[in-house]
């Protein structure tokens, strides 16, 4: 039992958002265990942005609450914040800096030690295939590298919660491929939230598949489960979001 | 924390080129101002010789320097504190700072401190240009000090405003101009008012200045800086939060 809860990164419970009186998320439960690449589906507008910027404290939720690792993030922010790694739509990358000055400061940001910080560096650019690009400025980089360069920002602390927001949209194949496979190894340490629109991404990628619609979350099951049913996920999301 | 957030805003300072230009600006037209006044200073000293307590060199010419010093970084400021938050809401660069282990208030202190560090080295410029006057004559640094000091809180006043204008709007552009506007207004509001008792002369920037132009520190100078900086970064912290909550 206490190895059951403490395997559980991410828990959160009954988030509303509330934009005035239009409810942006209503009534949302996560719940993460370590291990896990927990996959988020919905239409454009179902809510997942606003979910992942509220599990992330960029957005304060109108209700509920959020625990990472067992700290309230609402309550001891900068403490749960150290076992996050957020990867948000719009890559916040500064343009005037080399790939190098960019991680540096975001393993700062983070609280890696000063011991510590080179070696975080040389891996996280070795896993995200950024090896030559150190020197190289950000704004000069393709939208394939400046996608890397916002994920290895994410991982550079090694957190225990990687929350990344459609990690792959305007990658090639090839890219997209090599990201899916960064992301399964994340998810053997770390537990992952993975929004994205593209359904077979999930399926090669996640364990568990949640489907939000309309704020709310509609579709909760394991991959294992629906395999296990033979319905399809596109079946399934049509269904539900129509 | 907040040593990371001064270091990041320096070095984005220093990489562009604005700032470079700006020094290098500033030192131009100051020590222009230093050699006008150095040269009227020779054409009047036998004149000056023959009053009883003449002015020295520090108020002929450091005080009017300091003066021209102070209206140059009121312009100066928009310029960069406009990208302070404005251009990292545009570029959605915010949310990296958000998302990692830091306060707001770390944020805000820490953008405003960096802005602080390049206005200090313009600072230390212009008293190195009037340390130069000591190989022709003796200075009075009770006034070359109650000047560095009426600048540097004057400056910081600057900052903290153009940091919350620029916390109000994703638009570098309207950042600079409306930190511009209102400084201006709050420099010279008192040219309004009649010459004696008149509240406007406690709120203009300029009035207070003055007088540490004229080698008086004044506590409640120094304190209507302090309070008017202190409601800025606290305005901008609040205003950041707020979009946390309500945004």
């Amino acid at each position: 039992m206490t190895d059951e809860t403490a395997a559980i990164t991410l828990s959160a419970q009954n988030l509303c958002r509330k934009y005035g009186h239009h409810t942006a998320v209503h009534d949302v439960n996560i719940l993460l265990r370590r291990g896990e690449v927990l996959g988020l589906l919905g239409p454009n507008g179902a809510g997942k942005t606003t979910t992942m910027r509220m599990l992330t404290g960029n957005l304060a939720p109108s209700t509920g609450s959020i625990e990472i690792c067992g700290i309230d993030l609402l309550d001891k922010p900068q403490e749960a914040k150290v076992h996050l790694g957020f990867l948000p739509e719009i890559p916040p990358l500064y343009h005037d800096m080399t790939v190098d000055e960019y991680l540096l400061l975001a393993a700062r940001l983070h609280r890696i030690n000063k011991q510590t910080i080179q070696t975080a560096l040389d891996n996280v650019k070795q896993r995200c295939g950024l090896e030559v690009q150190g020197r190289y400025v950000i704004g000069t980089l393709s939208k394939g590298f400046q996608q890397r360069v916002g994920i290895a920002q994410a991982i550079i602390h090694s957190p225990d919660v990687i929350i990344l927001d459609e990690p792959t949209v305007g990658l090639d194949p090839n890219q997209m491929r090599e990201i899916r496979s960064l992301i399964r190894e994340l998810g053997v340490s770390s537990s992952v939230i993975l929004s994205t629109h593209i359904l077979s991404e999930v399926e090669s990628v996640c364990d568990r598949v949640q489907i939000m619609h309309k704020g709310s979350v509609v579709f909760d099951q394991t991959m294992a489960e629906l395999q296990h049913q033979g319905t399809s996920l596109e079946a399934v999301f049509t269904q539900l979001t129509q | 924390m907040i040593v990371t957030i001064i270091r990041k805003e320096l070095s984005m300072l220093f990489i562009s080129p604005l700032a470079w230009i700006l020094l290098a600006l500033i030192q131009l037209i100051l020590t222009w101002v230093f050699l006008v006044r150095l040269d009227a200073f020779l054409e009047i000293q036998s004149q000056l010789m023959q009053i009883a307590n003449p002015p020295g060199i520090t108020e002929i010419i450091i005080s009017p320097v300091f003066a021209m010093a102070a209206i140059i970084l009121l312009m100066v400021t928009p310029l960069l504190s406009m990208r302070l938050l404005a251009e990292e809401r545009r570029n959605h660069t915010l949310t990296l700072l958000i998302s990692a282990p830091v306060s707001m208030t770390d944020i805000v202190i820490g953008k405003f401190l960096g802005l602080m560090v390049f206005f200090l080295v313009v600072i230390t410029l212009i008293v190195a240009l009037s340390i130069s006057l000591r190989l022709g004559g003796a200075l009075d640094f009770g006034l070359l000090l109650s000047n560095t000091l009426g600048l540097f809180l004057v400056t910081a006043c600057f900052s903290a405003l153009g940091l919350y204008i620029s916390s109000l709007t994703a638009q570098p552009v309207i950042a600079a101009i409306g930190t511009l506007g209102v400084l201006l207004g709050l420099w010279m509001i008192n040219l309004a008012a009649s010459e004696t008792d008149e509240w406007l002369h406690y709120i203009s920037l300029l009035k207070h200045f003055e007088q540490f132009n004229q080698g008086l520190i004044d506590t409640s100078s120094i304190a209507y800086f302090i309070l008017f900086m202190v409601t800025f970064l606290v305005l901008t912290i609040r205003r950041l939060d707020g979009e946390r909550l309500h945004g």
